[in-house]
């Protein structure tokens, strides 16, 4: 079956602090096609996003498939706070690569 | 209610952090909103500045946003609302925004006017003796409940005040407030839940004010946004000319930065936006109904944050270009970590390394384990009780990688690059110790409300 990467279906991948022991990650569509197309995928879930990242599941706090914004949105815990001595991305806010290449099936 | 509809202007998410943008801030100030309001706080920046009392950004730039929205707020009479003073929202950060406010009065020759300002530190003792008597500072965020020992190992605490004590400076009628650490919603909905507004519309109205021009789109920062709330609905409307706020930025925007889109915490309870209804209702203006707001069952949780330092610290720098001591990055800087572990033993100090180009951005969470890269950037951060110490930790770890002993190695006279062979002092290492909540009788028993007259100007 064809493939198409998440980076050209989705308007937004971004990751970012939400507070200080955490990092949340927003995929956002503009069409709701591509949103239906994705969650619907079922690719994008708790347990292939922690194998991606190569963290245990429970390291994720929240799953939320949000369709007011057509956006998908998860929630990961640090193993240390922001900024504590070491952290390479105090902000959080570069995180976000892995998913880029994700391939989600299309059909013909 | 005292009138139909109330109007705020946010032009920016974080004061100071970077300016404000003057142009929209300009064509929303012209159309005469009720309340100039912006946040100042974040816990972004990192516990270093919370720990060690300090601004995260130039006080210029402080001054440049608070000078723009106090000349703009007296000109026209409304009030100004400011959150969480110089990042931290400290005693001292307070202090230094009511002095910035007082030089500004001067240097524009303002009217007189009263100035609220309330402080948000929270003391060690208040908590210890808390612990003590067996009440509990719950955990945030998969932390477990406060101990004495984090507590000892905290420098410094501010509790993150809601509504309350903007509501009392307001009812002591202050044109000019100047909060300590606060909800960033919270100077939002203060005002409109005084006036009368419903609670779920007060609240959701500042989450969607609060970083500013983050709800509309294209992105673009540190842009000037309006938001008006009616007994009914919030619109929020763009200020910048290439800017519209739209359902599917504002909608966007309730996911930014939090864990879960549906739900806000305040000191007294939470805003549901499960519920919400986005609307296109002009061309720059989304219109929202729908939140509810479910106050707190029993007491009302504050929120503390606390940072305490973990030592001081020195940061060094190599490079390396040798594809066989790219490919053994990992036993290189074992090599020379165990040459620290020579000098100083296992414990009373840390050493880091970010290898840029193989990890250094996501640590364990990258997937590629090999670098393609052919050449690398180590940094190293060396963390001591004193100077001195870390001075040496971090000096011993990045030189020691120009010596490490790689069987076939071809370059014998250094297997690393220096841009300076030395190592940089840098900011003392902080952390996070406390993201916790205390269940108090009273929310105002946490924040103190000062007035004072600033008469420096036209009297």
């Amino acid at each position: 079956m064809k493939t198409i990467k998440l980076t050209d279906l989705a308007k937004t991948i971004r990751s970012k602090n939400a507070g200080t022991d955490k990092i949340t990650f927003d995929i956002i569509f503009r069409e709701k096609a591509n949103y239906e197309l994705v969650k619907n995928s079922g690719l994008l879930n708790k347990e292939n996003i922690a194998s991606l990242y190569g963290i245990s599941e429970d390291r994720l706090s929240d799953f939320v498939e949000f369709d007011p914004a057509y956006a998908i949105k998860f929630t990961i815990y640090r193993k240390e706070p922001s900024g504590s001595p070491g952290d390479a991305d105090i902000f959080g806010s570069q995180q976000y690569s892995p998913l880029l290449d994700i391939e989600i099936p299309v059909n013909d | 209610m005292t009138g139909k509809s109330l109007r705020f202007i946010c032009p920016n998410g974080h004061l100071g952090f970077a300016p404000s943008k003057r142009e929209s801030f300009e064509i929303g100030a012209k159309t005469r909103p009720d309340f100039y309001c912006c946040d100042s706080g974040s816990s972004d920046i990192g516990p270093g500045p919370l720990g060690g009392d300090y601004s995260a950004s130039p006080y210029e730039w402080q001054k440049h946003d608070l000078e723009m929205l106090l000349v703009a707020a007296r000109n026209q009479g409304a009030p100004m609302i400011i959150g969480s003073a110089g990042d931290t929202g400290t005693k001292s950060r307070v202090d230094l925004y009511v002095q910035t406010i007082k030089d500004l009065a001067k240097k524009h020759n303002l009217a007189p006017f009263k100035l609220a300002y309330f402080y948000s530190d929270v003391p060690k003792d208040y908590l210890k003796n808390k612990i003590n008597r067996g009440e509990t500072i719950a955990g945030l965020d998969g932390r477990k409940n406060l101990t004495l020992e984090e507590l000892e190992q905290t420098d410094r605490i501010v509790a993150v005040a809601g509504i309350h004590p903007y509501i009392k400076a307001l009812e002591m009628e202050a044109d000019v407030i100047i909060g300590g650490r606060s909800s960033d919603i919270a100077i939002f909905a203060a005002p409109a839940i005084k006036a009368g507004f419903p609670e779920s519309l007060s609240y959701y109205m500042g989450k969607t004010l609060e970083c500013a021009s983050f709800c509309a789109e294209p992105y673009g920062a540190k842009e000037s946004v309006i938001g008006e709330i009616t007994a009914e609905d919030v619109k929020v409307t763009a200020m910048s000319p290439y800017q519209r706020c739209t359902v599917a930025s504002v909608a966007g925007h309730a996911m930014y930065e939090r864990s879960n889109p549906y739900f806000e915490y305040v000191a007294g309870g939470m805003i549901d936006m499960t519920n919400c209804n986005y609307e296109q209702y002009a061309e720059k203006t989304c219109r929202i109904t729908g939140p509810v707001f479910v106050p707190v069952k029993g007491k009302v949780k504050v929120k503390l944050e606390g940072s305490g330092k973990v030592g001081e610290r020195f940061v060094g720098i190599a490079g390396v270009r040798d594809p066989y001591t790219i490919k053994h990055i990992d036993k290189v800087l074992d090599w020379a970590r165990d040459q620290v572990k020579e000098r100083f033993g296992e414990k009373g100090y840390e050493l880091y390394y970010n290898v840029y180009g193989k990890n250094g951005v996501m640590g364990e969470m990258e997937p590629l384990k090999e670098s393609s890269c052919h050449e690398l950037c180590i940094v190293c951060q060396g963390v001591a009780p004193t100077k001195e110490m870390a001075e040496e930790i971090t000096m011993t770890g990045t030189r020691q990688i120009f010596y490490a002993r790689l069987p076939e190695v071809k370059g014998t006279a250094g297997t690393a690059a220096f841009s300076f062979d030395e190592v940089l002092p840098a900011s003392a290492a902080f952390k996070w110790t406390i993201n916790h909540t205390v269940s108090v009788d009273d929310p105002m028993e946490l924040f103190d409300v000062h007035l004072i007259e600033v008469k420096e100007g036209k009297s």
